[in-house]
């Protein structure tokens, strides 16, 4: 058996107890990049040299009986908007093609205390803006399940990575979506923490009130394991929020009798492919087997979460693309004129397309006269949709809706009319909007293999509720894996 | 016709925290280029501002000496440009929600008190500085001053004249330096202003367009800057001209303001709440503890002058205008010397040198002790009130003991009797003429021989000792 | 929603964009659908609710005013496209 196929919990563990070294698991997963990273193309810079070297430190301390970490030994690798000091940190955009930070992000150095390999750093939609990683500057990531198809996105790399075995586990971030559509359409486990659990700290920024890190692993028991290492109050941003944290791991129990779940109708309706509304509605008969408790209720907001979301998002994200300008870091156009010209050819240059079309919007929706009936529209009915979910809140523990409204599409099939892609995000952008946790596993197959993620929403903080309703589910699901 | 004019001032002074606003970096003046930098103030890709304290609490101090509300909910925004000393290309400043608000200060112009509004102050990040010199066809970026925290204090239009508008800044100056909020120290940009100038018929109710002058580096400047607009929007008036509204660069050195070219690009800061910060909320405990770290003000602290030392109360009014200059008094009486004569040094010689040398009362480089000595040398008659100015010059070049530097210049005055006796003998035997002058009566005689006595000595000889040695010489002569 | 060649143009010279004659072209279709998708919003009364800029309410995020040391200003220009060692270059300002 190779050690590539386990999950990072049982490497954790046979470290611990061992039986294997980190650099045998570390090689095991560089054999398996060298074997499938030409057809998947989830990576932007394998590491595998520095990973080695890594991977032998861990076990030299090993040996020596020092403390190395709860992921001692573990390889991973995170999402290439994740700032990793002196190794290249691009978010898969020109503009960002050799920049090298000074820093590590603070989930960057959470991880490498709780001793884990960075093997690499994945591919996504430059600067995390879209569905399905096309918008790569660099190349475009295919889906393990069928390779003609995309992976999701914005952390497709992340996604097909984990889904492939590139890597044991990842690190996905998500604003409206992006980790969640990218677990369903790979058939991986996807975290979208509460806004503030973990630190946004030299994550680059799309948007700042919307931005959170979360895991993409193999099962949900690895969910819980890598969010205890990820969580927790960090002075350096100050929207993390300062409370205890349960042992996430401890809390899969897998016992859910009387877990009373929300199903929002908003959500089972039209435009959702009836593959997808039929799994995760015998998902739900599934956990109500194992004693819980599921109705049909509303969240009557949800169709303007999508168009709030956009105004928001955009609208910070003009804002926080507008450092890259040629001067400090990374690109700078080659031709230029005077201080303006460098400024616009360099932008101009080192955006793609998407990139431009959402500063384009933010900076539009930000603009005198537009700011009262675009941005700040957005953040009332933002309070709206929040009250919304409040609401459901006093009466449901959890709700379970699609994560995305089809299976993985094919590689250019939705590029031509960004609305329509856009689209798409009508499952998951009310999340972040309010600022909630999500959980995003596999519970079924479409009829062309493709899988299909269910999503389960949690109160503010209610990370471990969430977990432990994956984790019940799971166990009642037949896992198929992609066929490399 | 005649008009008058109003103005507004917006000041920017950079509160003396000990770290930058956003990151920890060391806030302090100067310093190689790019050497207290970080990357949160470079503003690199992922990093995040964080709060510091001591700026909310130097902002409701100021708040609080300029008599203004403070804010209970505060939040902070970005103000959104480009600009090669912005690295973020936003500013993180305050927009609708302000730390302070609705204030005054009350002037006093020629005998009268004025009260000036005040309509805000609120917190924000200096930017960096570009430097052009040394650099034939690029310019480079320090990003020293990047994150400098700063506060904004914008007054209501209700200053009249330039000359108001100095007092209303000597004034706001004072209470910066007196709460310990900002150094203000002009020649290092701590407290920097813009000037909005409009003019109307006297009698008129409605403002006239304004015009908004920027780069004004001191008080001086400011003045003639406001004179300057003053003058040059009346003439456009009077030849039937209307005054565009427009932001100007003013150029001290060749004393005239031009139109600043951001008319083709009209700003839109695109102001909107940072995502990355959160709402500053002040309790009114918050509120009291402030206030109790209020020090003596100017007004107090003049009148403790006037009534406890009995200084004349312009004098009072002089030194009190500078913090450093009342704390550097203060220092001196307690160390020994006359109120009245600390006082004289205080305000003539040593305020003339530190002018001549554009220097600050803080730059004072010896200590209040060094001058209380030096004082004490005069009072003692060890040395003469001109060679005391000699030994202040000293002591501005390098600072040293009074005493050391006596010695080493040979300014000590010759008291010895004996020694001046025989000075004034040799004089009056070799002026015969003069005796005879003076026992005809004729004072200039007396002075003549003073001089001569004093040549001889090479100007050490106590000139009290010359007077009383000579009259008795001459008497019994 | 239509929007204009003009303010495509006005909005590119804020963001500090420039845009080809096609990228003009598409954007002026993309914009005006996408803000025609957000004038959905203004079928909700908003009158009385306040905007929120955070989901989770927080306050007060300080930092204690100590100082830290800077850093070393090689690992602060080695990303810099133009530097001369001392700073970062740029075409000459005229101010």
């Amino acid at each position: 058996m190779d050690l590539y196929t386990l999950t990072a919990h049982e490497i954790r563990d046979m470290i611990k107890e061992k039986k294997i070294s980190s650099k045998e698991a570390t090689q095991s997963a560089i054999n398996r990049i060298n074997q499938v990273e030409d057809k998947i193309e989830s990576y932007v810079t394998v590491l595998p040299d520095e990973a080695i070297a890594q991977a032998e430190a861990i076990d030299a301390k090993i040996a020596k009986g020092e403390d190395v970490g709860a992921l001692a030994g573990v390889p991973m690798a995170l999402k290439d908007n994740m700032c990793t000091k002196d190794v290249l940190t691009t978010c898969s955009s020109k503009m960002l093609y050799n920049f090298k930070p000074p820093y590590d992000a603070t989930v960057t150095e959470k991880l490498k205390n709780a001793g884990t390999v960075l093997l690499g750093k994945l591919n996504m939609d430059e600067f995390a803006m879209g569905s399905s990683t096309e918008n790569s500057y660099f190349k475009k990531t295919k889906n393990p399940y069928d390779i003609t198809k995309v992976p999701g996105g914005s952390s497709g790399g992340s996604a097909a990575c984990v889904s492939a075995d590139e890597a044991y586990f990842t690190l996905g971030s998500d604003t409206g979506g992006s980790i969640r559509q990218p677990a369903s359409f790979c058939g991986c486990v996807g975290l979208k923490p509460t806004y503030g659990s973990v630190s946004r700290y030299g994550l680059i920024a799309f948007a700042s009130s919307l931005d959170q890190i979360g895991p993409m692993t193999k099962d949900v028991k690895d969910c819980a394991m890598v969010l205890n290492q990820i969580a927790g109050y960090d002075a350096k941003d100050s929207t993390s929020v300062n409370i205890e944290h349960p042992d996430f791991e401890k809390a899969l129990t897998g016992d859910i009798k009387g877990l009373k779940i929300g199903m929002p109708k908003e959500y089972f309706g039209a435009g959702i492919d009836t593959e997808v509304t039929d799994a995760i509605t015998k998902a739900v008969e599934n956990m109500k087997a194992l004693g819980a408790e599921s109705a049909d209720m509303s969240l009557p907001l949800n169709e303007y979460a999508l168009p709030a979301y956009y105004m928001i998002s955009s609208a910070e994200a003009s804002s926080n693309l507008a450092r890259f300008d040629g001067v400090k870091y990374g690109y700078r156009a080659e031709k230029f004129s005077d201080l303006l010209d460098l400024y616009c050819q360099t932008r101009s240059e080192g955006f793609g397309a998407e990139v431009k079309r959402r500063i384009m919007i933010g900076t539009y929706a930000l603009s005198s006269g537009y700011y009262d009936a675009y941005y700040k529209k957005a953040q009332q009915v933002r309070t709206m949709v929040m009250n919304d979910f409040k609401k459901a809140f006093e009466t449901y523990d959890v709700l379970v809706t699609p994560t995305s409204p089809t299976t993985a599409f094919g590689i250019g099939e939705k590029t031509s009319d960004p609305l329509q892609m856009y689209m798409g995000d009508i499952c998951t952008v009310s999340v972040n909007i309010g600022g909630l946790p999500a959980i995003v596993i596999p519970c079924g197959y479409d009829k062309a293999g493709l899988p299909i993620g269910i999503q389960i929403i949690g109160k503010p903080f209610g990370e471990a509720t969430v977990l432990n309703a994956a984790y019940a589910l799971e166990k009642t699901i037949t896992k198929v894996r992609p066929n490399l | 016709m005649k008009y008058e004019t109003v103005i507004g001032l917006e000041v920017h002074a950079e509160l003396s925290t000990k770290t930058k606003i956003f990151c920890s970096c060391k806030n302090e003046f100067g310093g190689e280029p790019n050497t207290r930098c970080c990357p949160v103030c470079t503003g690199m890709p992922g990093t995040l501002p964080v709060l510091n304290k001591a700026v909310v609490d130097y902002a409701i101090k100021a708040g609080l000496a300029t008599n203004c509300s403070i804010t209970k909910y505060g939040k902070q925004d970005r103000k959104n440009y480009f600009y090669p000393d912005l690295p973020k290309a936003y500013q993180i400043s305050q927009f609708d929600l302000p730390l302070c608000q609705n204030g005054y200060i009350d002037i006093n112009v020629n005998d009268e008190t004025r009260r000036i509004g005040i309509t805000r102050i609120h917190i924000e990040e200096d930017a960096g500085k570009l430097i052009h010199d040394d650099y034939s066809n690029e310019s480079m970026a320090d990003y020293n001053r990047c994150g400098v925290p700063l506060i904004e204090i914008v007054s209501e239009p209700d200053l009249r004249s330039p000359e108001e508008a100095r007092v209303y800044l000597e004034t706001l100056k004072s209470i910066l330096e007196y709460t310990e909020v900002s150094d203000c120290k002009m020649q290092e940009g701590s407290l920097r202003c813009d000037v909005n100038v409009s003019l109307r018929p006297v009698g008129q109710k409605e403002f006239g367009t304004r015009c908004e002058m920027k780069n004004v580096n001191s008080f001086r400047a400011a003045v003639r800057a406001m004179e300057y607009e003053q003058k040059r929007q009346a003439e456009i008036l009077d030849n039937g001209g209307v005054i565009v509204q427009e932001t100007r660069r003013w150029d001290d050195v060749r004393g005239e303001s031009i139109p600043m070219r951001s008319k083709e690009d009209a700003q839109d800061y695109r102001y909107f709440p940072e995502p990355d910060l959160v709402p500053i909320v002040v309790s009114d405990e918050w509120v009291e503890q402030i206030k109790n770290t209020i020090p003596e003000m100017p007004e107090q602290r003049k009148a403790r002058y006037i009534g406890e030392y009995g200084l004349p109360e312009y004098d009072a009014f002089i030194l009190t205008s500078s913090k450093k200059m009342a704390d550097f008094f203060d220092a001196t009486v307690s160390e020994g010397a006359k109120p009245k004569t600390a006082s004289n040094w205080l305000m003539g010689d040593i305020s003339k040198i530190l002018n001549d040398k554009e220097l600050e009362p803080a730059d004072i480089p010896f200590t209040p002790a060094q001058l209380a000595k030096m004082i004490a040398l005069i009072d003692k008659g060890t040395i003469s009130n001109s060679a005391a100015k000699k030994v202040l010059d000293a002591m501005f070049a390098e600072p040293a003991d009074p005493e050391a530097l006596v010695e080493k210049l040979g300014l000590a005055q010759v008291s010895d009797e004996g020694a001046i006796l025989q000075m004034v003998n040799d004089v009056l035997a070799q002026n015969p003429q003069s005796i005879v002058d003076y026992k005809a009566g004729k004072d200039r005689a007396m002075g003549f021989l003073v001089g001569q006595v004093m040549r001889v000595s090479k100007g050490k000889a106590n000139p009290q000792m010359i007077n009383k040695l000579l009259k008795e010489a001459l008497d019994k002569a | 929603m239509k929007i204009t060649k003009e303010e495509v143009l006005h909005v590119a010279k804020l963001a500090r964009l420039n845009l080809t004659e096609t990228e003009t072209e598409s954007l002026i279709n993309d914009m005006g659908n996408i803000i025609g998708f957000a004038d959905k919003l203004n079928e909700l009364n908003t009158d009385e609710v306040l905007p929120t800029a955070h989901a989770i309410p927080m306050q007060n995020a300080f930092r204690a005013d100590e100082v830290k040391e800077s850093f070393p200003r090689e690992e602060i220009l080695k990303n810099a496209p133009d530097s001369d060692g001392d700073g970062f270059l740029i075409p000459k300002v005229v101010e």
